[in-house]
């Protein structure tokens, strides 16, 4: 009783609490809640009709397409190298580990338009490699290869990050266990390495495919802002908004937002799961440990 | 199936030597205990003979036939790891299949040979109903007995152990070590197990491998490590120990301790260490010895703390009345050690134990 009664959670708080929780709600409000709902209504002032047709233009379309391509594009390539650079980074101790861990973490810290700025310098026109790969008719600035490009930079980073600390906290005794079992290389890999991280590996992804599906910065620089050629969703939303087509811009915001949040929505399903086994599991290592 | 060593060392990154020139020999059927402090190197030598983690050199034999060379998945060894590392993803049935699941399919069994080799092992550690429950459902020692019915299920003959018992409470932790026992002799299966707990070692194995610092320091039965120890860290390591320092003179062991009484020995001249345990004295009345009050009681047995001057010793003895004055400490029986080795001729790890505890005898002040 003692104990229910002075827990936090109880009915009675103290005014600075309740002054904390609603600042809180006010700024997640403000913050957080207040802009979809207002691209929402934004995109909808002309009536759903209209968005919809902003929507289906060709050149809307087409960056929907480019965006859903690039997206599928970088979660494809960046899971496996992702996985691949996890399982390596958590699973074995070598000179440069350390920094290796650190370099993942640039495309988080450096800004995109800075990437962009590198591809554009390495394979634009004037860079280095440009002019020769243009030669042998490869194109990689101002076209789709550039923007994947600059979509993998930053999108890199998700899917070790997330898998990462659960693999290196479940270690290599399971791994070990199948060994000794007779299980092949790649059966641990299919049979227990991923399934055991499987929420954390599905997390990783769900938070890539929002990052690639939203990139401006980077992809902005290289891409060259051709319309119904090397725009994304997020680059056709500007130029739309720059030429005073709000209704389209904010139809075609609206989508991607909506994209996004179902994105997000899977993903803290996901990481709920991945909570609910986990404490588990740090029971069974803890005895050991 | 036995277990042949021979000089095995293994290096690890900065040179440290986890283990420094190991030989071992586990005949068939044998139940066997590595102990030891922790870093002394027990795990090492399992995972090695398990082939887990590379030797630097040396030779590992299992049954007559060369492990160099022959990856852990084809050694076919029962591993049990400490914290079981069960597939938290799979049912108890499909982690106890496991290693016969992986299986080529031109090995592997028909599943239902499969699905009656896993109703047989649940039978077998006594958990029939919980075939399809997920390990996180089941308790420690649940979890335990599924980890042995996994590595049993592709039939080894060969099983290692490491700590299976840590992580479970002690009520637990006897049950499970009693029937683990019976398991081995009633499969038939050479045992080799890891524990820092030397009770729980001698309890269960026929034979005790004492290590420290990756060496092994004795390799013999519970007894004859406690009649003769081969260094003093090994006679502490079993249980509690009193030491006497002293010197040995004119065929007489005299301590240096004021209340203890000499005894005759045939140990050479010079500084000699006795060891003993805290049963292994009596106590005889001494109107110019230290006194003795009663410290504990435990069942049938209590422990008195006597004054040898400069320090006290506690000792055990059955209960009986309390001295009714000062008293002297007489040794009933010794381990001597001279610079960390057995002083007595014979004293000798490999030897008959009952000729080297007979050599006490109290000598008349």
């Amino acid at each position: 009783m003692n104990a229910l009664a002075s827990s936090p959670s109880s009915d009675r708080r103290s005014p600075a609490e309740i002054t904390l929780i609603a600042a809180t709600y006010a700024i997640v409000g403000l913050m957080l809640v207040l802009p979809p709902v207002l691209v929402f209504t934004e995109a909808l002032r002309s009536g759903l009709a209209a968005a919809l047709a902003s929507i289906t233009d060709p050149d809307a379309l087409s960056a929907i397409r480019l965006t859903l391509e690039m997206t599928a594009a970088a979660v494809i390539i960046n899971t496996s190298f992702g996985v691949l650079a996890a399982w390596l980074l958590a699973k074995y101790r070598f000179p440069g580990r350390g920094v290796l861990v650190a370099l993942i973490e640039i495309p988080i810290s450096v800004s995109p338009v800075v990437a962009g700025l590198v591809w554009l310098l390495l394979f634009g026109t004037q860079g280095w490699w440009g002019e020769a790969l243009n030669r042998i008719g490869v194109t990689i600035a101002f076209a789709t290869p550039g923007i994947l490009l600059a979509t993998l930079f930053v999108t890199f980073p998700f899917v070790t990050r997330t898998l990462l600390p659960l693999m290196e906290q479940q270690g290599r005794d399971a791994e070990e266990a199948a060994t000794l079992l007779g299980a092949s290389f790649w059966r641990i890999l299919w049979g227990v390495t991923l399934p055991e991280a499987r929420w954390a590996l599905l997390s990783g992804v769900l938070l890539t495919t929002a990052r690639a599906m939203g990139e401006f910065g980077a992809v902005s620089v290289v891409s060259g802002h051709i319309p119904g050629l090397t725009e994304t969703m997020p680059l056709h939303i500007e130029t739309l908004y720059n030429g005073y087509q709000s209704v389209a811009a904010f139809s075609m915001a609206a989508l991607l937002a909506i994209m996004a949040m179902a994105t997000v929505g899977m993903r803290s399903l996901f990481e709920a799961r991945m909570r609910r086994e986990e404490p588990r599991k740090a029971e069974t290592a803890g005895g050991g440990a | 199936m036995s277990v042949l060593i021979e000089n095995l060392a293994r290096h690890v990154a900065g040179g440290k030597l986890v283990l420094d020139d190991v030989s071992l020999h586990v005949p068939d059927g044998a139940f066997v205990a590595l102990v030891g402090p922790s870093g002394a190197g027990k795990t090492t030598l399992l995972r090695a003979i398990a082939g887990l983690d590379p030797a630097s050199s040396g030779h590992v034999e299992i049954d007559g036939r060369a492990m160099e060379g022959l990856p852990p998945r084809e050694r076919n060894v029962g591993f049990v790891f400490q914290n079981y590392a069960l597939f938290r993803h799979l049912t108890v049935a499909r982690n106890i299949s496991f290693g016969l699941d992986v299986r080529p399919r031109t090995s592997r069994p028909s599943r239902a040979e499969i699905d009656a080799k896993v109703a047989e092992l649940l039978a077998l550690i006594q958990l029939p109903d919980l075939g399809d429950a997920y390990p996180q459902r089941l308790s420690g020692g649940q979890r335990q007995r599924v980890a042995l019915a996994r590595a049993l299920a592709t039939g080894p003959r060969l099983l290692l152990l490491d700590e299976p018992f840590g992580a479970l409470d002690p009520m637990v932790r006897r049950a499970v070590r009693t029937w683990l026992r019976d398991l081995h002799d009633q499969l038939g299966l050479t045992t080799i197990l890891v524990t820092h707990d030397q009770e729980e070692a001698l309890d269960v194995a026929d034979r005790l491998v004492v290590m420290q610092d990756g060496r092994i320091v004795q390799d013999a039965d519970g007894e004859t490590l406690d009649a003769t120890p081969a260094t003093p860290f090994v006679m502490e390591f079993l249980g509690e120990t009193l030491r006497f320092p002293g010197v040995v003179s004119d065929g007489l062991f005299i301590p240096a301790d004021a209340h203890v009484s000499p005894f005759s020995t045939n140990a050479a001249e010079g500084a000699t260490e006795a060891l003993i345990r805290p049963h292994e004295v009596t106590l005889r009345a001494d109107a110019a010895g230290g006194a003795a009050k009663r410290v504990g009681r435990r069942g049938p047995l209590e422990r008195l703390a006597v004054s040898l001057g400069e320090r006290s010793v506690e000792i055990e003895r059955p209960v009986e009345a309390p001295p009714s004055g000062p008293v002297a400490l007489e040794i009933a029986q010794a381990r001597l050690f001279q610079n960390g080795k057995p002083a007595v001729e014979g004293n000798h790890p490999w030897s008959d134990a009952s000729a080297v505890l007979a050599d006490v005898v109290p000598e008349p002040v």
